[in-house]
This record gives structure tokens, C-alpha cells and sequence, in this order.
């Protein structure tokens, strides 16, 4: 009946040749988008091992780094990634805080438009904000969202997707599980619909209720809420970080209870399988998500996720930017 | 509009009114603000002017049991799109600016909607001082005033005790009290109903039961006062099955559902549309479901627009920061005969939630289409589609996600006893 009275709206990430132009969110990408993203990044990696780090696919552009949340690390390989795209980069760093949210983003936006920049990377505390940048603020310029609310955090969901493929050499017999705070992860979001696109055989969620999503079976997982019995047969163990304000609150009693329950020891580990990988998108908790044995065994990716993570922005932005060109010239 | 009334005759139009049972094509003549006569002219009816309403509908005036006007400041322009949209009456609730909590503000609400001359207003007072949850207000002396039942809306009172001494009080002075059930502390800070499209979007969820434990509550007290009780714009399936069981109960209980709550669900929050965010939440598509059986099956008597019309800046942010509401006045009949056409209600049914269902919540005595009854009346052509724009809203809230879509049905004329209301002067259909 609404389908009638309101039809379905083209995905806004894609251009009219079903190119990236922007990078909102893994949601509505299909399995060739998300392999291409792969296979580009892949060629990227050489790249950061070369003395000159740096090719000239985004020579000439601006990209501001727009952050609405703190965030080093995170700004810091986007950074990187657009210089060793050549491209010139502003950084803002914007207290969302100080006055009513929504102006304020408005606000900066209308400000920076002068400022003639061809993309944003964008991070902010509401959900969908990189989906109204896109939408209502600067269309002439390309999104990519670094993280909004609890909705999506697409470039580290692909740079664990890479991770697990190069170490895996792919996604379909895979048993993947995701441990922890689901609710108010947009990383674990952006995960899930990675592995179901890429067709991992299975995706579990595994943490408490007060950690979880409604109905979270509606995005193509198993929910657990037994350690034990979630990690049995993982191929991939996905450690989520724990904020510490859901501590001594009404969705968690203590970390001691959390670690005893939730968190990674070798014992638990020990129900995955063999060759189980450990990824974990940092900054760890110690001896509350994992304990630090396991942090730092064998089977942890957790350094090895972080050097990926420039690949995978850099191959984003020079995509994003090619559609763009290709949308603009139509 | 101190003009004697003129004398109008409706020529040739279907006369429908479900609530009379009437559905006919006859002439409708209309003196002294009332209907004189159906059919046949009445004696010594002269110097008349002539609607021709060949091919169109007429319809009792729709009354909207909940309307915002957006602040006194755009009232009389709201008004204008009430009219415009077929609607002869409106209820505004008492959480607006001032809050309706004593006489003065009551009539000086009921005295600007006179003075403008469009549709007539009716209000609600609060039932607590401030709506702070503590004070009783003065409810005999607001009703005196104009306030047609007395309701907390938006700020639910949440101690128990006092709700209890607000029932005993309203039934003391025999008004009705209106509730719009939410349990605030289970709504929290959410902005989406908590079912998969909040799980996907990453949205802060409002579960089921910040209506539904409200709701119970609210029934439990009711039934052990004996007040009547009218609950507004319910979202929830659970919710149409506590109303149908407290009515089998045989409390005086009545229902609305807001237009938007049947158009659509949480599907439409795709991509973030913040259009689609309003309070309570647009629920599951199983919910709107159960929302339009609920209106069949008569546990829901009446649809409003629950009309808020917002600022263009009051939707351009993120999805949580955006503000709730829809602006629905003159989308309401096009909206609810796209359900007619979509065959979800027949069109008796639609009319009459409309109309007596709304009306006789308001005024028991309300008669719809009769010889001797008010001439408050919407005149449509049922064979015309009208595409809804920005431009064509009379509103000043374009906060609409109709807008840039085709809608069945065009009003042609609203009138509110016997005078037309709609279009404006300047328009005025030839005599």
C-alpha cells in the first residue's frame, strides 16, 4: 500500500551507472561493490611499504576530515590515506555538544561549502547523519561516513572484511562471531551486513540482552547469549569494544561480571575452531572484552587490522571520487 | 461575520452520510445555518445562491480531534488549511503556547477561532496546573470556558495517586478526559519504534510497551473511577486489543488513530527520512494492520491528522535530532480515500470515522446530513486526483511526506453552518 503512494527512492551511495559515489553504509551494496573495494584495497597495501607512499589519483582535491566525535585514530589513517591519494587535506574538528546538534551540523556545513572541497569524511554522534549530509547539505561533493551513532562505521566494517580475507582467502564457508555490545555498535551493524553481502555461511551476535538489539535476527544473524555456545565451530571471532559509560548502569552490573561472562580467555577460545582468527577493532579493554594472552597470540589480527585499514580508505576514497567524476560528467 | 447567512442550495450532488444512513443524489438547501430541507425546496426559499455539484460528493464537515496550530502566532493560516482540507471542526490539545490551563487562555483560543470565521474550535484543558502532574486545574470552571474534556497529552501524569484524584475529579465535574498514553520513562530518548528498521538504522528504539503499559494503566484507573476516557492517536496492535477488551467491559472508552499511523509503518524510515518521524513512532506493518481492523471493527471510532506543522529547519538534521510530526490537515480526506481506493476501508467506513465517529466524542448531540441540523459541511469531487505541493498547502508546515504526490479526491467547498469556510472569498464558486 505505502509503495503505491510513495515509491522506492534510488540508493543515494550509487550513481546512475550503479558506481559509488558516496560511502554511507554497506546496506544496499551488492557483493561485486563490496569484492571491488577489496580487490582495490589489496592493490593498495604494496603501497605503504614503498619509500614514496604516495600515488596521484586524488592530486588537485581537497578532503575535509569534518569530526563531530574525537577520534585519532580513526582520523588519523583517513589522513593518511588521502595524502598518499595526494589529495590536500583539512581537518575540523567540531564540538557537537555546545549547541542543538542538528544546527549545528547544518551550520558547519553551509560554511564549509564556500570553502569549494570535493569530499567530506565525516563522524558524528546521530545515526544517519552522513545520509543527511549527503542528501540535503552539498551534493556536488562526496560523502564518506566515518562512523555516525550507532548506524554504520563502513570503512573499518571493510577493513575487517579484508583482514579476514586475506587470512581466510574468503567468506563462504565461514562461521563468524560478533561478541559484545551489538546495541550500540555501528561497527558490529556495518560487520554483519559485510559478511551476509560477501555470503559468509554464518553470522553470529553474542552478548547480553540488555546489549541487543530488538528482533536483531532481522539482519541475517543467530543471536547467543552463551559465550561458550556462540564461539562453538567459529571461524572468526569478532571482539567488540565495550563503552565504559554501559558500566554500573541498567545494561551492565560490572566489568568483573562482563569478563566473566563475555569475556575472551583461551579456555572459551578453545570452543572456536583451530584455526579461528581474533580480530577486534580497538582500543582494547584488557581483562574486560579479551584477556590479554589472547590479545596478543598467535591467532590475533588485531595489529595487522590496523595497517589494512589506510588500504581500505585509500581504496574507497578513489573510488568514491571516480563515481563522483562520472556522475558530475553525465 | 456579522452578515445575515445567505441561502444555499446544493445542486445535484451524492449525499453521503453514513452516520444517517443516507446516501443519495438530492438537492440539499441549507437557511439560517442549518439544513432546511433534502429533495424538495422548502416554501419561500428565495435569493439563494447555487452550488452546482453535479458528479461531487457531499459529506458531514470532518471533525480532526487532534490538531496543533505551531504556535498562536500562525493560528488563523492554520485554520485556513482546515477548511481547505473539508475539515468544519478541530480539537487542539492543551500542550501548546500558552498551556491551556485556565479559562483565559480557553477563551481566548475559542474567541480567535470565532473571529476568524473558518472552522470551529474546540479545546482541550489541561488537567494539571502546567501540565506539571501535581495540581489539579480548574475543570469545571474550563469546561464552563469551552474545553470540551480535559487531558495531560504529551506529559502523561506519572504519579499514580494523582492521576487517580484528576479521574475522580473530571468525572466529578462530568468531563471527559483525553489521554495520549506513553510511559515516559520506556519511551526514554528513543525517536523510532523499536522493531528491525531501529535495529538496522542504528535508532534508538521506543518499545511496544511505553504505549502499552501506559494504556493498561490508564484502563485499570478509568473502570475503577468510572470516567469517560478517550485515548488519542494509538500506535500498537496490543493497544486495539486492551480498548476492544476494556470496551467488552463496558467502559466508556473511545479511540482515534492519527492518518499517518494507517499510510504508513517503520518501513518508510529507509534512508533516514526524517518526514516519517513523528510521536508515538510509525510502528510494524502488522501494527497498521491491526489499526485498520480496529477502525472496522468499530474499537476505533474516529482518524485525526494529529496535524504539527514545523518549520523547514526543524527536519534538516539527523533523523534523532529532527523534531516529530507531520503536517496532515489538508491531506487527511485524500489520504483516507487512498485507503478507500487501496481497499483496506470501504468508504462508509472511512466517512464515518470521519464524521459522526469524531463529531459525537465532541458534541453527543452532533447530527450529520438531517433536515434541522447544522450545516457544517464538505462538498468533494471524488473524480478529480490532486497532486500535493509545497505551494498548494495553505499550512505553514510543509513538513508533509505526501508532498510531490497525487491523492484521490479534490475539496471544492468546506461550509460551517451555512456559511463557506473554503475556498476564500476571492475563489467563492460562482453563484
Amino acid at each position: 500500500m505505502v509503495h503505491t503512494i510513495l515509491p522506492a527512492r534510488r540508493n543515494i551511495q550509487l550513481n546512475e551507472a550503479g558506481e559509488l559515489r558516496h560511502f554511507l553504509s554497506i546496506d544496499g551494496l551488492s557483493r561485486d561493490i563490496l569484492t571491488r573495494i577489496l580487490d582495490t584495497a589489496d592493490s593498495f597495501v604494496p603501497v605503504g611499504r614503498q619509500d614514496i607512499k604516495k600515488v596521484p589519483l586524488l592530486r588537485g582535491k581537497t578532503v575535509i576530515n569534518l569530526f563531530f566525535e574525537p577520534s585519532t585514530r580513526t582520523r588519523t589513517t583517513f589522513e593518511l590515506a588521502a595524502t598518499r591519494l595526494s589529495a590536500d587535506v583539512l581537518n575540523f574538528d567540531v564540538s557537537a555538544s555546545a549547541t542543538h546538534k542538528g544546527e549545528t551540523l547544518l551550520d558547519t556545513l553551509r560554511n564549509l561549502k564556500a570553502m569549494s572541497s570535493d569530499m567530506f569524511v565525516i563522524r558524528h554522534p546521530d545515526s544517519g547523519a552522513a545520509h543527511f549530509v549527503a542528501q540535503y547539505a552539498t551534493p556536488d561533493v562526496a560523502i564518506i561516513n566515518a562512523g555516525d551513532g550507532w548506524h554504520a562505521h563502513p570503512t573499518q566494517a571493510m577493513l575487517d572484511m579484508l583482514t579476514i580475507r586475506r587470512h581466510k582467502g574468503g567468506f563462504a564457508d565461514l562461521t563468524v562471531a560478533i561478541v559484545g555490545d551489538i546495541l550500540h555498535s555501528r561497527v558490529a551493524r556495518s560487520q554483519i551486513r559485510a559478511l551476509r553481502a560477501l555470503g559468509a555461511r554464518e553470522v553470529r551476535v553474542v552478548g547480553p540482552r540488555t546489549l541487543m538489539p530488538a528482533g536483531v535476527e532481522c539482519l541475517g544473524v543467530r543471536a547467543f547469549h552463551d559465550l561458550r555456545s556462540g564461539l562453538q565451530d567459529a571461524d572468526v571471532v569478532i571482539m567488540l569494544r565495550l563503552q565504559r559509560e554501559r558500566m554500573n548502569s541498567a545494561a551492565l552490573p560490572s566489568e568483573a561480571e562482563y569478563y566473566r561472562m563475555y569475556g575472551l580467555t583461551e579456555e572459551k577460545l578453545a570452543y572456536a575452531r583451530p584455526d579461528a582468527i581474533v580480530m577486534h577493532p580497538g582500543p582494547i579493554n584488557r581483562g574486560v572484552e579479551i584477556e590479554s594472552a589472547v590479545a596478543d597470540g598467535q591467532r590475533s589480527l588485531i595489529l595487522a587490522q590496523v595497517s589494512y585499514g589506510i588500504a581500505v580508505r585509500m581504496a574507497v576514497m578513489s573510488m568514491v571520487m571516480s563515481g563522483q567524476r562520472a556522475e558530475a560528467g553525465s | 461575520m456579522s452578515q445575515a447567512i445567505p441561502r444555499t442550495l446544493i445542486r445535484g450532488a451524492r449525499l453521503f452520510d453514513p452516520g444517517s444512513r443516507q446516501d443519495q443524489v438530492a438537492d440539499l438547501y441549507i437557511e439560517d445555518g442549518r439544513i432546511s430541507a433534502i429533495g424538495r425546496a422548502p416554501e419561500h426559499f428565495k435569493g439563494y445562491q447555487t452550488i452546482s455539484a453535479d458528479g461531487y460528493t457531499v459529506i458531514p464537515g470532518i471533525t480532526d480531534l487532534m490538531a496543533r496550530p505551531g504556535g498562536m502566532a500562525h493560528f488563523e493560516r492554520e485554520l485556513e488549511a482546515a477548511a481547505a482540507g473539508g475539515i468544519t471542526a478541530l480539537v487542539i490539545p492543551p500542550d501548546i503556547s500558552p498551556v491551556l490551563d485556565n479559562t483565559a487562555v480557553a477563551r481566548l483560543v475559542v474567541e480567535r477561532a470565532a473571529r476568524a470565521g473558518r472552522s470551529r474550535v474546540h479545546v482541550l484543558g489541561a488537567l494539571t496546573t502546567g501540565l506539571a502532574g501535581s495540581h489539579l486545574t480548574e475543570m469545571h470552571a474550563l469546561s464552563e470556558a469551552g474545553c470540551i474534556g480535559m487531558s495531560n497529552m504529551h506529559y502523561p501524569v506519572q504519579d499514580q495517586r494523582t492521576l487517580l484524584r484528576c479521574l475522580e475529579y473530571a468525572a466529578t465535574c462530568s468531563t471527559r478526559v483525553f489521554f495520549r498514553p506513553v510511559d515516559v520513562s520506556l519511551a526514554g530518548n528513543g525517536c523510532a519504534h523499536q522493531g528491525q528498521m531501529a535495529t538496522r538504522l542504528g535508532l534508538r528504539g521506543i518499545p511496544y510497551s511505553a504505549e502499552t503499559v501506559a494504556l493498561a494503566r490508564d484502563l485499570l484507573l478509568v473502570e475503577q473511577v468510572g470516567v469517560s476516557a478517550h485515548f488519542g492517536q494509538i500506535s500498537c496492535a496490543r493497544s486495539v486489543e486492551l480498548l476492544a477488551e476494556a470496551r467488552a467491559r463496558g467502559l466508556s472508552v473511545t479511540a482515534d488513530v492519527a492518518v499517518h499511523h494507517l499510510l504508513f509503518d517503520e518501513n518508510n524510515l529507509d534512508e533516514f527520512n526524517t518526514q516519517f518521524h513523528v510521536n508515538p513512532p510509525l510502528r510494524a506493518a502488522e501494527d497498521r494492520a491491526a489499526l485498520l481492523a480496529g477502525l472496522r471493527d468499530g474499537v476505533i471510532q474516529a482518524i485525526c491528522s494529529d496535524h504539527r506543522p514545523l518549520d523547514s529547519a526543524a527536519k534538516h538534521a539527523p533523523f534523532a535530532a529532527s523534531e516529530p510530526g507531520m503536517a496532515g490537515l489538508e491531506t487527511l480526506l485524500g489520504a483516507v480515500l487512498a485507503l478507500v481506493e487501496q481497499e483496506h476501508l470501504s468508504l462508509e467506513c472511512a466517512v464515518e470515522r470521519l464524521t459522526t465517529g469524531p463529531a459525537r466524542i465532541v458534541n453527543p448531540d452532533w447530527r450529520g446530513l438531517e433536515v434541522g441540523a447544522m450545516a457544517d459541511l464538505c462538498v468533494y469531487d471524488p473524480a478529480t486526483r490532486t497532486k500535493i505541493t509545497a505551494e498548494s498547502l495553505h499550512s505553514h508546515g510543509k513538513n508533509s511526506p505526501l508532498i510531490g504526490h497525487e491523492l484521490p479526491g479534490r475539496v471544492v467547498a468546506t461550509m460551517q453552518a451555512g456559511r463557506v469556510i473554503h475556498p476564500g472569498a476571492e475563489k467563492r464558486l460562482s453563484a
